[in-house]
């Protein structure tokens, strides 16, 4: 009985401790956000002037909100197609058999391991030459091209899950190869498609160097990099309100998706990488 | 999941005894449809990473400065000799390799202790797994804002913490330490994310069977969670350690690369877009992509750590 | 509705493994076929070759005389029952069951109504707005079997069907596919490896060993007249009783008693190249209570003392030990008999007024017409030549 109430005490320091470590860095930037630029200096965890005014300067300012349109726009698009060819590529790495698999596989590890920036040199220059650049599609492209490892690797893990006889099974049934796959497992996978959904959009929604790499104004420049540019030029003298604010603003969809989908990102995130 | 496997490995069996002779109708459906279905994802990720790969290469061999168009040349490798004489770029080396190296060995401290909390705690197991997951969905950017800002004089709680009138992200030392602080913050939850799976394949009768058998807390951590979660461990680290050496967003943020601070992707970015001189750049990210290359390597053929992916 | 026939069909892997080696059987039109055998004997692969999930190496697959060995499986017309069942865990029982014919493209009005006829016949009708998971394990058998009679196949392929329920759903479940089978009259090929469903369900049995077919026929035939060791320790059970014998001049010399060569046994000792020493092999139900017999000219007796009494309630089942050595052969470990000791051990299936008692003498009586004799090496059945 002793042992348990201590142990149960024991779990209570340690929940305490995680929640401060993950929440703390994210209240203060909150707190900023929410402070009256008087009072920024003051060095409190709890603004004592509450303020909206930080959020109005940021939604009435064009570029960021352009940026909040480009960030939502080009993650959706690219989030869509790297689900679309990203299912139809992991399922038949799940379950069919044809020549070059594991080229595939091969060529999709080697991206997922790929330092971004060996790409921004060529890129920005192959961009250039084709107009892509700074435009919706020039962020697009790569970022399909660095979800897809993701999806593919995750929902081949959601695919090797559904049973192999329910696919016999529709084969028996009389159907096409495509009619199992869209009739059948297309419907099973759909909750680890969603998850997949999420993660890629994540990762399109948190990137940083193709969107400060490949833009070069409002025309297509995401959220992320519409903030580290709002240093020192815009309505206030004192951007840190702004990009508090900001900061604030394009973190809150994430978390609350994270939140919303906690059970299904953390099987996403772990199966790919575990069951391999 | 067994049955799944054999099924899978007698008909990639089948696939290979095929080759020979005449495909059934069933069979060269399913190929045709393999290729199709692969066809799109290989595609863009052929076109987007190989061309600009070679591209990449090239360029690392002309002297390119996009303000001096009309230098442009071939000049074999002297891009290189620069860039591996420069006390820029092996300063930036270092201070990624300093900083892959204590982040990822933070990380994997905190993050097993992480994923035993969210294994097995028996109070609030599910607040644990929620807000561990607050990190990873917080936009990078957003949360280096976060952290800057706390270290900056003036604005900072932690800032006011430190003795009067110091300004840590300043100096070179204590800016790099909060670097780490920033990317352990943001990538622990990952890391803890993929020890748990792995302590999920640790069967629990086994634990149970050596403490009947005598072991300590600590001795069934180290005699039988750790060795069965050694492949996890492994890819965990291969993962992280990739993913810190190509760190950019956190230091753009919070130094952008002064006092010495820059990582290889920085110094890369600043010689790029901020210089223009694409023949210097593309020697850097090629540099880059061979000393990921030969991490990898070494994971998976020093360490053996499983090629995620691989069907063992 | 088919005959089908498998004309010398072999399964051979890339590595070189066979897994059927020269299948050559033809199943009538209307036609219970059961093939059972110990896990990896390939029944299976032949049952999934049959379907089209597995591609046939040589030999030729024939349906109503059309070759179909390149065809798909949506192609072949028929149906499989799984042992997993496979139902769609998202689509309702109805759904599932109308799976088949939605994919052959047939009209509402037509499928509504099949639907409800196969629901009727396995007695599904207040289940079919009901998920699978909703449903016990008998009923998702029988959604299973509705999705296969619901398109009128040409035939039923059914793995292991039976093998997910318990013990006494299994036993009733095997009287309705029987009675299915029956009045439905389609061509069925069923596979399974007790050989309990294989002795009551089928019209013949194929009974196979690592890829090779060991003996095709009736249930009963099989069971008086093994071909092999193999059959003869797979079929039955209790497992037919192995003694080790001798044949000397006009007599086989066994632990339970000398026997004279007369009849089958005298002419199984005259053929050629017969050995020594030889396997014998005598069935529970050989024995009797000796003293229940009353005329027991015809056969031989032996005393013993009881180890284990098991009363069955319409029989007794008595074990004995006999003081020689056990049978060793593996084509009696491979048909998955008791794991054979040191010692040899007999079991006798008495009339339940048989008197015996555990740890005490009875004297036992046996047919020594029912007597087989087996070569040791090849397992050949010597009384079958």
């Amino acid at each position: 009985m002793e042992a348990g109430r201590r142990s149960v005490s024991g779990w209570t320091v340690a929940n305490v401790v995680v929640v401060l470590y993950a929440m703390v860095p994210v209240l203060w930037i909150a707190s900023l956000s929410f402070k009256d630029p008087s009072t920024f200096t003051d060095g409190s965890f709890i603004p004592r002037k509450w303020t909206l005014g930080n959020y109005a300067g940021i939604f009435t300012n064009a570029d960021f909100v352009r940026g909040l349109v480009n960030s939502i726009g080009i993650g959706l698009i690219s989030t869509f197609v790297a689900i679309v060819f990203g299912t139809m590529a992991a399922y038949a790495v799940a379950r069919l058999t044809f020549p070059g698999k594991r080229l595939l596989i091969g060529v999709s590890l080697l991206i997922a391991m790929f330092p971004q920036i060996s790409l921004v040199s060529p890129l920005f220059q192959i961009e250039r030459a084709l107009g892509l650049f700074n435009t919706w599609a020039g962020l697009i492209l790569p970022y399909i091209t660095f979800a897809l490892p993701l999806t593919i690797y995750t929902l081949s893990a959601f695919f090797r899950e559904i049973p192999w006889e329910l696919e016999k099974a529709a084969k028996m049934d009389g159907a096409t190869p495509f009619q199992a796959f869209w009739q059948v497992i297309v419907p099973l996978a759909a909750p680890g498609m969603v998850t997949t959904a999420i993660l890629a959009f994540i990762f399109c929604w948190n990137d940083f160097l193709f969107a400060i790499s490949l833009t070069s104004s409002d025309a297509a420049r995401t959220a992320p990099a519409t903030i580290s540019f709002f240093t020192g030029s815009t309505q206030f003298e004192d951007p840190t309100g702004s990009i508090s604010a900001a900061a604030v603003v394009i973190t809150i969809p994430i978390v609350i998706f994270v939140l919303f989908f906690q059970r299904r990102i953390v099987a996403g995130l772990t199966s790919g990488a575990v069951k391999g | 999941m067994n049955g799944a496997a054999s099924g899978r490995a007698s008909a990639s069996r089948g696939a290979s005894r095929a080759k020979g002779r005449a495909l059934t109708e069933g069979q060269r459906a399913e190929r045709r449809l393999g290729l199709w279905l692969c066809a799109p994802a290989a595609i863009i990720m052929v076109v987007v990473t190989g061309w600009p790969i070679v591209y990449s290469v090239l360029l690392s061999l002309q002297r390119y400065d996009l303000r001096f168009p009309e230098d442009k040349a071939w000049i074999g490798l002297s891009n290189y000799a620069t860039v591996l004489s420069s006390e820029v770029w092996w300063n930036a080396f270092w201070v990624t390799l300093l900083i892959t190296v204590v982040s990822v060995a933070i990380e994997l401290v905190l993050g097993m202790l992480l994923a035993f909390a969210m294994y097995r705690a028996i109070v609030g197991r599910g607040l644990i797994r929620t807000v561990v997951l607050i990190p990873y969905g917080i936009v990078t950017v957003a949360a280096a804002y976060g952290w800057k800002y706390a270290w900056t004089p003036g604005t900072g709680w932690l800032a006011g913490l430190l003795p009067g009138g110091s300004a840590p992200l300043t100096e070179r030392g204590p800016a790099i330490a909060i670097i780490i602080l920033a990317e352990v913050w943001k990538t622990t939850p990952f890391m803890a994310l993929l020890l748990m799976a792995g302590l999920a394949v640790v069967p629990e009768e086994l634990l149970r069977a050596a403490s009947v058998d005598g072991a300590s807390l600590w001795q069934r951590f180290t005699r039988v969670t750790l060795p069965l979660m050694k492949p996890a461990i492994l890819v965990a680290l291969l993962f992280r350690t990739l993913d810190a050496f190509r760190i950019f967003d956190n230091i753009y943020v919070l130094t952008n690369g002064s006092q010495g601070t820059g990582s290889v992707s920085i110094s890369a970015y600043h010689n790029l877009i901020g210089g223009l001189n694409l023949g210097i750049g593309s020697t850097m990210s090629v540099l880059i992509l061979v000393t990921v290359a030969i991490i990898a390597v070494v994971f998976i053929l020093g360490f053996g750590t499983a090629a995620p992916g691989s069907e063992r | 509705m088919a005959e089908i026939v498998l004309d010398h069909i072999t399964k051979r892997y890339a590595d070189g493994t066979v897994a059927v080696d020269d299948f050559d059987v033809r199943i009538a039109d209307h036609e219970f076929v059961i093939l059972v055998g110990p896990s990896g004997c390939g029944k299976s692969t032949t049952l999934n070759m049959i379907a089209g999930l597995e591609d046939i190496t040589e030999g030729e697959l024939r349906v109503d005389g059309r070759r179909m060995n390149e065809k798909a499986p949506r192609d072949r017309d028929m149906a499989m029952v799984f042992q997993s069942y496979a139902l769609y865990p998202h689509m309702t029982v109805r759904e599932n069951i109308a799976f088949p014919l939605k994919l052959a493209k047939m009209g509402r009005e037509e499928t509504q109504e099949r639907v409800e006829r196969a629901a009727g016949l396995l007695d599904l009708a207040p289940y079919l707005d009901r998920k699978p998971a909703a449903l016990s394990g008998g009923q998702r058998q029988r959604v299973a079997m509705g999705r296969a009679i619901v398109r009128d196949p040409k035939a039923f392929l059914m793995d292991e069907p039976l093998s997910n329920l318990d013990a006494k759903l299994r036993v009733q479940m095997r009287t309705s596919i029987s009675r299915l089978q029956k009045s439905l009259g389609t061509t069925t090929v069923y596979v399974t490896h007790d050989q309990t469903e294989a002795m009551t369900l089928g019209d013949r049995i194929v009974i196979m060993r690592a890829g090779l077919i060991q003996q095709i026929g009736p249930p009963q035939e099989l069971y008086d007249h093994p071909r092999n060791l193999f059959v003869a320790g797979f079929i039955g059970s209790p497992s037919m009783n192995v003694v080790p014998a001798r044949l000397e001049e006009g007599l086989l010399r066994t632990p339970i008693g000398d026997i004279p060569l007369r009849g089958r046994l005298g002419r199984a000792a005259e053929g050629p190249d017969v050995p020594r020493d030889v396997i014998a092999g005598i069935r529970p139900e050989s024995f009797e209570d000796a003293s229940l017999v009353h005329d027991a000219e015809e056969g031989g007796t032996f005393t013993g003392t009881v180890d284990l009494l098991e009363s069955m309630g319409p029989e007794k089942l008595a074990y004995f030990t006999l003081d020689t050595g056990a049978v060793r052969s593996e084509h009696l470990s491979e048909a998955g008999g008791e794991e054979a000791g040191e010692e040899c051990r007999l079991v006798a299936q008495l009339d339940p007024k048989s008197g015996a008692r555990r740890g005490q003498p009875v004297r036992l009586w046996y047919d020594t017409q029912a007597v087989h004799l087996f070569h040791p090496k090849t397992g050949e059945n010597l009384t079958e030549r």
